[in-house]
């Protein structure tokens, strides 16, 4: 049973990192707008009306739900990452070693603080998303559930990066070498139809891709995965990658002698 | 009650590096007690240990009864501990690093903002509490860490060299806010390389070299075990040369100071006798070195002056 005590570490833990990227709301909060517009205007707007429609959508409301995704994906994990990586090299996180908080409150707690901040940017790229185009929910239970699932898969992988970080560097290597390439490659901006069948194949690997199409399905009513399928991936990765969190935090593994 | 008991504590690195060789270590509940020891000795491996940091390879630590491993939460409850290198969020205000540590150990957030106020008032840092802990000066910091330790009101305070690099002044108030602290109950344990410090607070002592415990022992016994002491005399009168003393060995330091060895069994009465003898006039009187610190270097170097 939890105690009360470890509720109140946890929301003590979830406070602490609102307050933070709060605190650095330019860093944090405001660049994906822009990012956002700049996609909307560029990528929407000029490129996208020689496109044409896309799955009987127009180009700009086809990429809304992968650019949302983009902004959840990469803040919950940054969030992590630069946070719990920065309580190690500062050595605060010992203030939380040393307190009676089990690992998976702590695991918890960072994860929790970067699913708000991935869902604060989300919410804030759908508003921009909002004023350059028209949509309806299809789904608002596969549309907010999929914005949760992921936004804790990645606020997980973000946590297991900054445990093994020993230096900045290691903090940008998979955000930039991997997520990135990934997202984009992920169908926020085309179908995978488009790809030549081998590629199509090659795109079944990538994760993001299940992810982003559980989110358009969600939003538009249109998919190229079978949204179960798409859950379950989501599912058993979270499970995967957060049993192997409270592995490492119990084991100590980069930051107890 | 024991607030902290420890039986042959080992630690070996993986680096093959071995920190404690088996030490055998007892605190009461209420005691001030210092633990010294050089640099390399084995004090932070030990803290470390304590406060669930570092990872024993054998022995057993209990704290206030609770096993450090096997009933590490009950344990790190009853801790508070002041490293001895900065470790909070420069970049967070210095009243939510308090209220934060308090709600890490459960302490509903009211009363986590009640003792924040309590002991930044005491420690003189109110005034600062919106302000980022980065902008706060280094004695500043080092209050901070005390105040931080102290918001869960543990039973037993760790302190690992808390007054390094703070002015005189403000560490003698620092030794009597810990005296309050510990007079209201919390047991504390202290590290630190300024010896007169240990030897003006703690009541008990143990001195660890190369992961060993050498001393382990009262202040009082201690400091009987001092054989020998230097002494410092100003006198008033200027001389030329070093006066000759039966039985004493005297070094002129400059006209107005000498130096002069006292063993135990000669006292100070003869001293003075002597000098009086030849019309020297003493001023005013010092050691040399503090009396602990000379035990201390005997101890871990292996010097004279203790039989």
């Amino acid at each position: 049973m939890i105690r009360r005590s470890e509720l109140i570490a946890f929301k003590t833990i979830v406070v602490k990192e609102i307050r933070r990227f709060r605190r650095i709301w330019p860093q944090t909060i405001l660049p994906p707008m822009v990012t956002t517009a700049l996609y909307f205007v560029i990528f929407g707007g000029l490129i996208g009306s020689r496109i044409g429609p896309m799955k009987g959508l127009s180009y700009m409301e086809y990429i809304v739900p992968g650019v949302i995704m983009l902004g959840i994906i990469t803040n919950a994990y940054a969030n992590v990452v630069s946070s719990f990586f920065g309580a190690k090299f500062q050595r605060f996180i010992e203030e939380l070693l040393i307190a009676p908080v089990p690992n998976y409150m702590i695991v918890l707690g960072y994860v929790a603080g970067g699913m708000a901040r991935g869902l604060t940017v989300g919410l804030m790229v759908t508003l921009v998303a909002v004023f350059f185009v028209d949509f309806e929910v299809h789904s608002w239970f596969i549309t907010l559930s999929t914005a949760l699932l992921t936004a804790l898969l990645f606020a997980i992988g973000g946590f297991i990066n900054a445990v093994y970080a020993k230096s900045f560097d290691d903090i940008a290597i998979i955000p930039t070498f991997v997520l990135t390439p990934l997202t984009y490659l992920g169908g926020i901006f085309f179908t995978v139809d488009m790809l030549p069948g081998f590629w199509q194949n090659v795109a079944l690997f990538n994760p993001i891709l299940y992810i982003i199409n559980a989110f358009r399905y969600g939003l538009l009513g249109v998919s190229d995965i079978d949204v179960g399928v798409a859950f379950s991936i989501i599912g058993l990765f979270i499970i995967l990658l957060f049993s192997f969190a409270l592995y490492l935090l119990h084991k100590g593994v980069g930051v107890r002698a | 009650m024991k607030a902290l008991e420890i039986e042959g504590l080992e630690k070996t690195y993986r680096n093959g590096f071995v920190a404690l060789k088996g030490i055998d270590l007892s605190v009461e509940e209420g005691d001030f007690f210092a633990l010294l020891g050089p640099n390399g000795a084995g004090k932070s491996t030990t803290i470390g240990i304590i406060t669930s940091l570092v990872d024993k390879t054998g022995g057993s630590v209990r704290v206030f009864g609770a096993d450090v491993s096997k009933d590490s939460m009950a344990a790190r409850r009853c801790i508070g501990l002041v490293p001895q290198e900065f470790n909070f969020n420069q970049f967070e205000p210095v009243g939510e690093i308090i209220t934060n540590q308090a709600g890490y150990y459960g302490v509903e957030p009211r009363i986590a903002r009640e003792r924040s106020e309590h002991y930044l008032r005491k420690l003189g840092l109110w005034e600062k509490r919106h302000g980022s802990a980065r902008n706060l000066s280094g004695g500043m910091k080092r209050r901070l860490m005390i105040a931080r330790a102290l918001a869960h009101e543990p039973k037993l305070l760790i302190l690992d060299e808390p007054t390094a690099g703070v002015d005189i002044e403000l560490r003698r108030s620092m030794w009597s806010f810990l005296r309050e602290v510990n007079a209201e109950g919390t047991t504390i344990i202290l590290t630190t390389h300024y010896l007169e410090e240990a030897e003006s607070l703690c009541r008990n002592i143990a001195i660890i070299d190369q992961g060993e415990i050498v001393e382990n022992t009262s202040m009082r016994t201690l400091l009987t075990q001092l054989n020998r002491e230097t002494l410092i005399l100003d006198l008033k009168d200027p001389i030329e040369s070093a006066p000759q003393l039966n039985d004493y060995s005297v070094v002129f330091i400059e006209p107005h100071t000498i130096e002069v060895e006292v063993w135990r069994e000669q006292g100070l009465n003869p001293l003075f006798e002597a000098l009086s003898r030849q019309n020297l006039e003493v001023i005013s009187m010092r050691n040399k070195a503090n009396r602990l610190e000379e035990l201390f270097l005997a101890m871990v170097e292996g010097g004279e002056a203790v039989e």
